[in-house]
């Protein structure tokens, strides 16, 4: 079969304006770092150097977090949870009318597709600015206690993954509680959180309860061990939170980790095969597989592999790699060097260890960080690409043959992020659904969102949950 | 008669593997028994005990546990001499306030037994996503869980760490008091005779400080209580142990055993699981 020729169809980038140096946001202000070196944040799809970023060192942090202090003591904590509500209804609302502004931004500085960072990132940024907004004068409703009461200073930090969207689960629920936090974005896709540095200033939020320090994981750390920080959100990897566990051991630090996943999709033989396709690639491409709960272990039952893997591969040839900005773009670029050299080590192991690789063609970019989608086959539950996230499009196929042992291989991990059931009988999905040691199942579905819907992992996947109410809790202290 | 006090690991009452023992004197300092003294490989027994009771209880019916956690304050009640005179001799009280206490880790079992079908309804969810699905929020117990018990009170504030743990699913390790093991080793026998299946409840006499680092950094362990901890140290070093396999940690701090609860120990033991399906015809 021919394929189609597509045109170009390029979403422009005139609507950003980029600067050529950004400081760090302490204090309503933007300001010079003064302890560390400035370093360049690029685009991955082009390897085009956007903008040249501050790193905060252990003293530009303390700077961030005594404002915080300040301003938690002075202006946020004692303010009416009203109040407080209208600076986020404000901020939604902003965040609404930049948009393109901010899904351009996302695209050029992560290389995540424009048709998902459009479509599903920022959209949901607002949506969570606008659910917590609403959460800040009604805490004595949200099941903490009758008189529940904020930590104080949240020092977060963020991946690079979903840079505004995780942003947004972390500050709003933080501010609605009426803390106030010193936010570090992740050292490759810091544009967003400067941007939305600018959007606290439109919105007049008082100095201080909104802090960004840009820098790698020097300043994470100098953040996270601050004495002056009460309560720690991370999201990142397994090994990172567990540092961060270790780190605040025996202090009085609140925490909340959400760290890695190796999430099963599990197929049964009477699923909705097209719907079942789209949600397979849905899984394990979307963001090109840069998500802790990507479904990167399908489970097959035997009696439907061969069908199931020759709609999958034939699906695989459609899917568009390239210029992140083009609106007919499925995948992007690999966010980094780092990212690209790990999930190729990753992928060349799957196939020393005896896995059977296949990519569809395709032409990748000749500038830039990519991996074409990726399917192994003949994958053991040994295999180190059945047990280690790869987080990226890359993934392994096994099967089963009963609805016991497809629990028993999902639930054969240390991570317990996600799953998903793929399958037309309701008591199935919902027997499956009690069985699986995981904090969000999908059924017939993956990859869903939204601030309303409790989102985190049992076992190593780490603790606390981000979203609605339960998300709401974490920043309240009872 | 003297009585012999044993472990209580697996619906069974062990002597320590190691063959150890030790004296345990009442507050006077008189003689009252020799205690076990587990070792570490008791305690790995129990996690393994434990571990293999999990998915049995946790997939009762919450109504059928909280059926059993009332039939132990059942079962306590018939032994309320015998824990009166244990927790007397123990913590120095007079007979009569050591009866109140009993009857207040009685009245605290009642308590956790009626959360156990309560547990979803206040803690769950069904949340309204803007999208096509139906999609909900349901508490789950999180696994094994460990729990250095506290060292003064020995039966209210042992009852007051084992309930809230057991409620909800988990199956617990615990460490008992050191100094004042035996109304630990009589509530293992209330938990043989009270319908709890063995592994739900495992109860090591013995050292907390020995013990502790072991359970700490058992990987399959999920959770892990330390009030019974006393050094600010030894806590700080059994936390990074805990790390290892990122254990939700239950920091020592300041308790007052007598007051009413709350949810807070029971919710530190949960997990909560969100699912997703479309609407649609």
């Amino acid at each position: 079969m021919s394929r189609f020729e597509y045109a170009p169809a390029p979403e422009s980038r005139a609507i950003v304006d980029i600067k050529s140096s950004y400081g760090l946001f302490v204090n309503g202000q933007f300001t010079d770092a003064t302890d560390g070196k400035p370093f360049k944040t690029v685009s991955p799809s082009s390897e085009e150097v956007l903008a040249e970023v501050s790193e905060a060192g252990p003293a530009d942090v303390d700077r961030a977090v005594r404002a915080a202090r300040k301003a938690y003591e002075k202006v946020w904590g004692p303010m009416s949870g009203k109040d407080r509500a209208k600076y986020l209804f404000r901020i939604a609302r902003l965040i609404q009318e930049r948009s393109r502004e901010l899904a351009v931004l996302e695209s050029l500085d992560n290389g995540k597709p424009i048709r998902e960072s459009r479509d599903v990132d920022i959209p949901l940024v607002a949506a969570h600015f606008f659910y917590y907004a609403g959460w800040a004068d009604k805490l004595e409703y949200a099941g903490a206690g009758d008189d529940p009461r904020p930590w104080g200073v949240a020092g977060q930090v963020i991946p690079w993954n979903f840079p505004m969207l995780m942003l947004a689960w972390k500050i709003a629920p933080a501010l609605a509680a009426g803390n106030t936090v010193v936010l570090k974005p992740a050292e490759t896709t810091p544009l967003t959180a400067l941007a939305f540095a600018e959007i606290c200033q439109q919105a007049d939020l008082p100095p201080g309860v909104v802090n960004i320090v840009t820098g790698a994981g020097r300043t994470g750390q100098a953040l996270v061990e601050h004495p002056d920080v009460d309560k720690i959100a991370f999201t990142g990897s397994t090994a990172v939170g567990r540092a961060i566990a270790k780190a605040i051991a025996g202090t009085e630090k609140a925490v909340t980790l959400e760290l890695g996943g190796k999430a099963a999709n599990i197929v049964f033989e009477d699923a909705p095969i097209d719907q079942t396709i789209e949600g397979i690639v849905n899984g394990i491409f979307f963001n090109q597989g840069h998500v802790c709960c990507a479904g990167s272990r399908l489970l097959v039952q035997e009696s439907v592999y061969d069908e199931v893997l020759g709609r999958l591969k034939r699906r695989m040839e459609t899917l568009r790699v390239g210029d992140p900005l083009d609106k007919n773009t499925d995948i992007g670029a690999i966010n980094s060097p780092a990212q690209l050299a790990k999930i190729r080590e990753l992928s060349q192991i799957g196939e020393d260890e005896g896995a059977e690789r296949w990519s569809p063609e395709c032409e990748l970019p000749s500038q830039g960080y990519w991996f074409p989608p990726t399917v192994f086959t003949g994958v053991s539950q040994a295999h180190r690409i059945a047990r280690e996230e790869i987080f990226g499009p890359v993934l392994s196929v096994l099967t089963f043959r009963t609805p016991a042992e497809a629990v028993e291989k999902a639930n054969n991990t240390p991570f317990g992020l996600s799953a998903g059931i793929w399958t037309e009988k309701g008591s199935r999905i919902l027997w499956m659904a009690n069985q699986l040691r995981a904090g969000v199942v999908w059924a017939n579905t993956f990859n869903r969102f939204d601030p309303t819907s409790p989102f985190g992992g049992y076992k190593e996947s780490g603790y606390g949950r981000e979203g609605g109410r339960h998300g709401l809790e974490a920043y309240l202290a009872h | 008669m003297r009585k012999t006090y044993k472990l209580y690991i697996g619906g069974a009452f062990p002597r320590s593997e190691s063959g150890r023992s030790y004296i345990v004197n009442n507050a006077k300092g008189k003689f009252l028994a020799n205690a076990s003294q587990a070792s570490r490989k008791d305690a790995r027994d129990a996690v393994v005990a434990a571990r293999k009771a999990f998915s049995g209880w946790h997939g009762r019916t919450a109504y059928n546990r909280g059926q059993v956690l009332y039939r132990i304050a059942e079962v306590m009640e018939g032994r309320h001499q015998q824990f009166s005179a244990e927790v007397a001799a123990g913590e120095g009280l007079s007979i009569s306030k050591a009866r109140a206490v009993v009857d207040e880790a009685i009245d605290r079992w009642v308590w956790y037994a009626g959360w156990a079908d309560k547990l979803a309804q206040v803690v769950g969810s069904s949340n309204p996503v803007a999208g096509p699905y139906f999609d909900f929020s349901l508490p789950e117990a999180t696994g094994v869980v460990a729990v250095l018990a506290p060292q003064d009170s020995s039966l209210l504030g042992l009852t007051s760490v084992i309930a809230p743990a057991i409620v909800s699913g988990n199956t617990v390790v615990a460490v008992s008091s050191y100094e004042r093991p035996l109304p630990a080793v009589t509530l293992g026998e209330v938990m043989a005779t009270s319908d709890v299946p063995g592994g739900v409840v495992n109860i090591l006499t013995g050292s907390a400080s020995e013990i502790g680092p072991w359970l700490a950094s058992h990987q399959d362990v999920n959770a892990i209580d330390l009030c019974g901890i006393e050094s600010s140290d030894e806590a700080r070093d059994l936390e990074i142990a805990a790390a290892g396999n990122l254990k939700r940690v239950r920091r020592p701090g300041p308790e007052d055993w007598s007051a009413d609860q709350g949810l807070s120990r029971l919710t530190q033991y949960l997990e909560l699981k969100t699912v997703w399906h479309p609407i649609g015809v």
